[in-house]
């Protein structure tokens, strides 16, 4: 059997596509965080929730409407988004004046209410949701197997997160938002209607948490705690990328998957603070983030 | 007589009378999660600086502060100076990192350093990992037995009130009037000459070591550190409890600290885990309509009512 620095490729390639796919989550939950940022001038504390809520509406409708994968892959994105522009409308929008940290505060009480009620009804221990039948099994790639679920996780989330680079820097109305962000006042001068694209902003970056989740659901346990303990390190990632790029964002996020699990092959118990451990190199050699700018 | 000195001498009368009518274990535990409000609210208060992980300080001070007395066995005195002494360390390094960002990027990186430290304290023998450290012997100070609940009391009483003397030395000293400086307008502090950074990170050092005297304390209240005490659910609690008492008053995080953990004791044997939602609840509500919290807005109340303009 072929090995990698003493490490059976298999292990190690297997550590690899784990990262990867972490890293597809890390990627298009900072990605959300940074829309939500540039827009709404608000660091959404709330996103783990809305992501743990995306992969309970895909768990609630298959134990209880008989939703299949496909659906909920469609619907509970559509259902926090649309939850996420009600947040918007009937809490953020008054915090849009003050200082930064009502935002992060008001959210951060969110995610405290939505987690303790899903707490409550769910109970901490997780529910598990099966792969789709589509995704059983596993491509024999000679080296390795690779499940055919990762896979998909991996290419979906690719596919979500460059498509939403493109939107907002290759279209016209991705001309607009980078304008309302750049300078909103400006913009509504100019007839664009700057408060609905703020909604729909926040409901899209919600909608793409809620997509994560449900990507997330036959990954992982359906649990409560599963935002919380993911938007820590999101939160990390964000520091390290800096939210000034959309693209930066995305590789900030993969990369730090992949390190996060080559980790795990070589020095196990450095697995869950790596991550943190980089943030503050960064801080240290380059304290506005990789691909952030000076101010 | 001015008035802030009325009051204070007013709360300590009722704090030397309290643990007659009321559980000393619990004005105990209020007064510890106040001390930790008082020194949270020294930096976002005053300093104008969101810590999100200022459990760890608590944590890491329980944990030392249990460790000594238990396992080196060393004086009462010198397991709570110990902890106090670690929390003031971590705040150094956390402190040196953190400040390197500004505003909300300041809270995202105490937030995931503070989380750093919680998964260590999660893996390292010392600690227990879930379980925690149980077991701490109180043991005596100048001959009196600490494991007597009012003789701890009065300690834990006369800890709070020279820390709140401190605290309120530093605020009103000239090291306080450039922190404030620093959280109306950080530029024009620089241009003026001062070392921001080297204010800021005092500030930060001094907020960690007396949040550290606050988790020292809670062990020895207590008898056990847990992992609880660090992690991020704590941070927010101390947010809470310094918005809702009214952040940058005096005696706002003391209000805070007490309504919050009165109500978390009478409300955890009826609603169980709804406590966290009835939390998250207050948090938006304060976010939305009372910014000022509860001594904030009393007191706009009461210039208005003798007329002056707020």
């Amino acid at each position: 059997m072929s090995e990698i620095f003493g490490i059976p490729i298999q292990a190690f390639m297997g550590q690899l596509m784990l990262g990867l796919v972490n890293g597809s989550f890390y990627a298009m939950l900072s990605l959300g965080l940074a829309v939500i940022f540039g827009m709404l001038n608000i660091i959404n504390f709330a996103h783990g929730a809305l992501y743990m809520v995306g992969a309970f509406m895909a768990w609630l409708g298959l134990t209880y409407l008989d939703l299949g994968y496909w659906q909920a892959l469609v619907l509970a994105p559509l259902c926090v988004g649309v939850f996420g522009v009600l947040i918007e409308r009937t809490m953020l929008q008054w915090l849009y004046k003050l200082d930064h940290l009502y935002g992060l505060l008001l959210t951060f009480g969110l995610a405290l209410v939505l987690e303790g009620l899903f707490i409550n009804i769910f109970g901490v221990s997780g529910q598990p949701y099966s792969i789709p039948d589509e995704f059983s099994g596993a491509f024999n790639l000679g080296f390795m197997f690779l499940p055919k679920y990762r896979a998909w996780v991996i290419v979906s989330s690719l596919v979500v997160c460059f498509a939403t680079w493109y939107v907002i820097e290759k279209t016209r109305l991705g001309a607009y938002l980078r304008a309302a962000t750049e300078n909103p006042k400006l913009t509504q001068a100019f007839g664009i209607n700057v408060p609905l694209m703020v909604m729909l902003t926040y409901g899209f970056g919600a909608a793409l948490a809620g997509f994560a989740g449900v990507l997330a659901a036959p990954a992982i346990q359906v649990s409560p705690l599963m935002g919380s303990n993911l938007i820590i390190v999101v939160f990390a990632v964000v520091v390290i990328g800096g939210m000034g790029s959309i693209l930066g964002s995305i590789l900030t996020g993969i990369g730090l998957g992949v390190i996060e699990g080559l980790t795990k092959v070589f020095y196990a118990e450095a697995s869950s603070t790596v991550v943190f451990i980089i943030m503050a190199i960064v801080l240290m050699i380059r304290p506005a983030g990789l691909f952030g700018k000076e101010k | 007589m001015s008035r802030s000195a009325i009051g204070y001498i007013a709360l300590v009368a009722f704090g030397l009378i309290a643990p007659f009518f009321i559980y000393p274990v619990l004005v105990m535990k209020v007064l510890c999660f106040a001390l930790f409000a008082c020194a949270f609210n020294l930096l976002l208060g005053y300093t104008g600086l969101l810590s999100f992980g200022h459990a760890v300080f608590l944590g890491t001070a329980g944990y030392v502060t249990g460790h000594a007395l238990k396992v080196w066995e060393v004086p009462t005195l010198v397991g709570l100076l110990a902890g106090t002494g670690a929390a003031a360390v971590m705040g150094w390094v956390i402190g040196s990192l953190a400040i390197r960002r500004q505003g909300i990027y300041f809270a995202m990186v105490t937030l995931a350093l503070a989380q750093m430290v919680f998964f260590y304290f999660l893996q390292a023998p010392f600690t227990g990992g879930e379980d925690g450290l149980q077991g701490v012997p109180r043991g005596t100070l100048f001959g009196f037995d600490l494991a007597d609940d009012m003789n701890l009391y009065y300690l834990v009483l006369a800890i709070f009130a020279a820390s709140f003397w401190l605290i309120q030395r530093t605020i009103h000293s000239p090291f306080g009037q450039i922190l404030k400086a620093i959280r109306e307008n950080e530029p024009r502090a620089i241009s003026l000459g001062y070392d921001v950074a080297k204010y800021k990170l005092l500030a930060f050092v001094l907020s960690a070591g007396l949040a550290g005297l606050a988790g020292a304390t809670k062990t020895l209240v207590f008898k056990f550190a847990t992992l609880s005490d660090a992690h991020w659910h704590t941070s927010g609690e101390v947010v809470l409890m310094t918005l809702l008492g009214g952040m940058g008053t005096v005696f706002g995080p003391l209000v805070g600290a007490t309504v919050i953990v009165t109500l978390q004791n009478e409300l955890a044997d009826k609603v169980g885990s709804l406590v966290t939602v009835i939390m998250g609840a207050i948090f938006v509500i304060c976010v939305l309509a009372f910014r000022r919290g509860i001594v904030g807005e009393s007191l706009a109340l009461y210039r208005r009512m003798i007329g002056q303009k707020p």
